[in-house]
């Protein structure tokens, strides 16, 4: 039998624009299995990133419960968030955030601070992560010596740096070209089979997500599934 | 243990990012060196023109004045009030000598060399005692006066801010003309703003008989002041008032330093609210440029509390940066700068040097730290409560 990572019941998500309350996800239900790799697509303002947000821990929902490795994210702190974010998930972001006074080496040993870790040992941990990721090579280079691939790679390296479950990425190749794009999209595949990541990858893009072992449609903060091609 | 790892984390990311923010910086920084520049230099005449004033006063030395007189200028003793304190008890005695100096303090008008105009100079009226009653007092050139004859000894600071007081030359006021023959120091002391001449020349000059108007008496010790003014408030003979040298100066000292400080510290908590809110202006936008950076860091798990406090040395930092500059600023550009004012207590003119002493420098660092907190403090508190889902969306 296959676990439950993430579970979603009945989740709403209304935001306050002034006088007009916008209903951006409504009365949502989902599971998500331990070693998932799913694609969320749909048009913008569907309600993705709000959905990825939720799940990270980012954002807190209006109506229902999140639940992600048995803990329910909507009644911990705000403060027990930031802790809980720092060993469970991981974060890729479209333009990749990474901080640009630091070399690749320390952008990937950040959340790693976070943690009891000497030193060394953080040292030692992101030069796996850069290995895994295929850019030991250039550890020591700052993001605006990378390429925008090769960028997006060292966020990768800082995503799984402290081995957490769950990846969640927005756009992951939405600023990249297309075979940059799909070597990102088979080193995401390898986490996913290859390390059990499970992962979930918000795109508008349907080549990536081909990649994925499934695809959920949103359209106005609604769910529709459909196999995977 | 982390948090602390976490906040030196975040604090050391900000500064490195600093150089990418210089110019809203820079705003910062100067609002804030303008102020404690402001603070010193202001206030550094008030303590300029106090450490020249007391510095003149020594604890062991009394003055004895009329009753009621508040200055030397609205004072008078007749030679059998001076000759009372000679013998009253608690005056130091060289052998038999008594260490007193019965002096005369007029005034007579020099042209003042930077303005031009005419000002209040104190020509003083001396024994030889006048030196023994000082310590510190020497000539620096030139010769002393000799008793019986139209000569000045000139203090160093009146011959440098006052006109026609070179050695060798020739000054006349009213009806008599003067022959400057010497130039005398006195530890900077409010003494080196004065003219000296024999007490007994200028008795005859003012037509002032054998009056004078203080006794400056050497006492056996500190302690003695009290055995002295004692002895002379019990004496039915003589009705006078005993101070110590030192208190009678910062009594002089007094209203002119108050009003300069009535001044200076109100121009100074306005200077300092614009400066807090220079600061807050360049702190929102340093938190605005900052907003991906911080955004990231909380969405991989930092907490609120190293954003809120790296913002805070960042603006403290700054303030502390422009807090040194001012006082360097002030100091190099104030520090010793010669002046001369009318002190009101004794009608005649000054001369003192501005003094950005170390506690100034202190107290204006203070001030800058207190305008980084201030202005730090609401920018931190945004940059830790940023909204993370919506600032990452906006980036």
């Amino acid at each position: 039998m296959t676990e439950i990572l993430a579970k979603l019941e009945h989740v709403s998500r209304v935001y306050q624009k002034g006088r007009e309350k916008v209903d951006v996800l409504h009365e949502l239900d989902l599971e998500i299995e331990k070693g998932d790799f799913l694609a969320l697509m749909g048009p913008s303002g569907s309600g993705k990133t709000t959905l990825l947000n939720l799940l990270g821990g980012l954002d807190r929902p209006t109506g229902g419960t999140v639940t992600v490795g048995g803990q329910e994210l909507s009644a911990m702190s705000n403060s027990q968030l930031s802790g809980w974010r720092s060993t469970h998930v991981g974060f890729i972001f479209q333009f990749y955030n990474l901080l640009p006074v630091l070399t690749a080496q320390k952008n990937v040993e950040l959340p790693l601070l976070l943690t009891n870790m000497s030193g060394k040992e953080r040292s030692r941990r992101a030069g796996i992560a850069l290995e895994i990721v295929g850019l030991a090579d250039r550890a020591n280079h700052k993001p605006r010596e990378l390429s925008g691939g090769q960028e997006q790679r060292v966020a990768i390296a800082r995503a799984i740096v402290s081995d957490p479950e769950l990846l969640l990425c927005d756009e992951p190749t939405g600023d990249l070209d297309r075979q940059t794009a799909d070597e990102i999209l088979k080193l995401l595949q390898t986490l996913n089979r290859e390390h059990g990541k499970t992962i979930i990858m918000v795109t508008h893009d349907a080549q990536a997500a081909e990649y994925a072992q499934r695809t959920l449609h949103m359209d106005k903060g609604k769910l529709e599934a459909r196999a995977a091609a | 243990m982390k948090v602390i790892n976490q906040i030196a984390a975040v604090t050391a990311l900000n500064v490195r990012n600093l150089p990418q923010r210089l110019g809203g910086s820079l705003v910062a920084i100067v609002g804030v060196a303008a102020v404690v520049l402001v603070f010193a230099a202001v206030l550094s005449m008030a303590a300029g023109f106090e450490r020249t004033m007391v510095s003149a006063g020594s604890e062991d030395t009394a003055i004895v004045m009329r009753a009621g007189a508040t200055a030397e200028l609205n004072s008078g003793l007749g030679n059998d009030d001076v000759q009372i304190v000679r013998n009253a008890p608690g005056v130091l005695r060289d052998g038999d000598e008594p260490v007193v100096s019965p002096e005369l303090y007029v005034v007579v008008d020099i042209v003042k060399k930077s303005t031009g105009d005419d000002a209040n100079v104190p020509l003083r009226g001396v024994g030889s005692g006048a030196f023994d009653v000082r310590s510190g007092v020497e000539i620096v050139a030139g010769r002393m006066f000799e008793e019986g004859r139209n000569e000045l000894i000139v203090g160093r600071a009146a011959q440098q801010e006052f006109a026609g007081l070179d050695v060798g030359g020739e000054i006349r006021f009213g009806q008599t003309t003067w022959n400057v023959v010497g130039v005398f120091a006195a530890n900077g002391s409010v003494s080196e703003s004065e003219l000296w001449t024999d007490v007994r020349v200028l008795q005859t000059m003012y037509r002032r008989g054998n009056s004078v108007q203080s006794v400056r008496v050497r006492l056996e010790s500190p302690g003695a002041l009290e055995t002295l003014g004692t002895a002379l408030a019990e004496d039915p003979r003589i009705e006078v008032d005993v101070r110590s040298e030192r208190d009678y100066y910062a009594s002089q000292a007094a209203p002119l330093s108050q009003f300069i400080r009535i001044v200076g510290y109100p121009l100074t908590v306005l200077m300092a609210i614009g400066a807090v809110f220079g600061a807050l202006n360049s702190m929102y936008a340093s938190v605005s440029v900052r907003g991906k950076e911080i955004a990231t860091l909380r969405a991989l798990g930092f907490g609120p509390l190293p954003v809120l406090v790296s913002t805070i040395v960042e603006s403290t930092l700054l303030a502390l940066v422009g807090g040194l500059a001012g006082g360097a600023l002030a100091y190099v550009a104030f520090n010793g700068f010669r002046v001369s004012t009318l002190n009101g207590a004794s009608f005649s003119q000054v001369v003192f040097d501005f003094a950005v002493t170390p506690e100034l420098l202190s107290q204006g660092l203070v001030a800058a730290l207190i305008i980084g907190l201030v202005g730090g403090f609401f920018p931190a508190l945004r940059a830790a409560r940023l909204p993370v889902a919506q600032a990452l969306r906006e980036l």
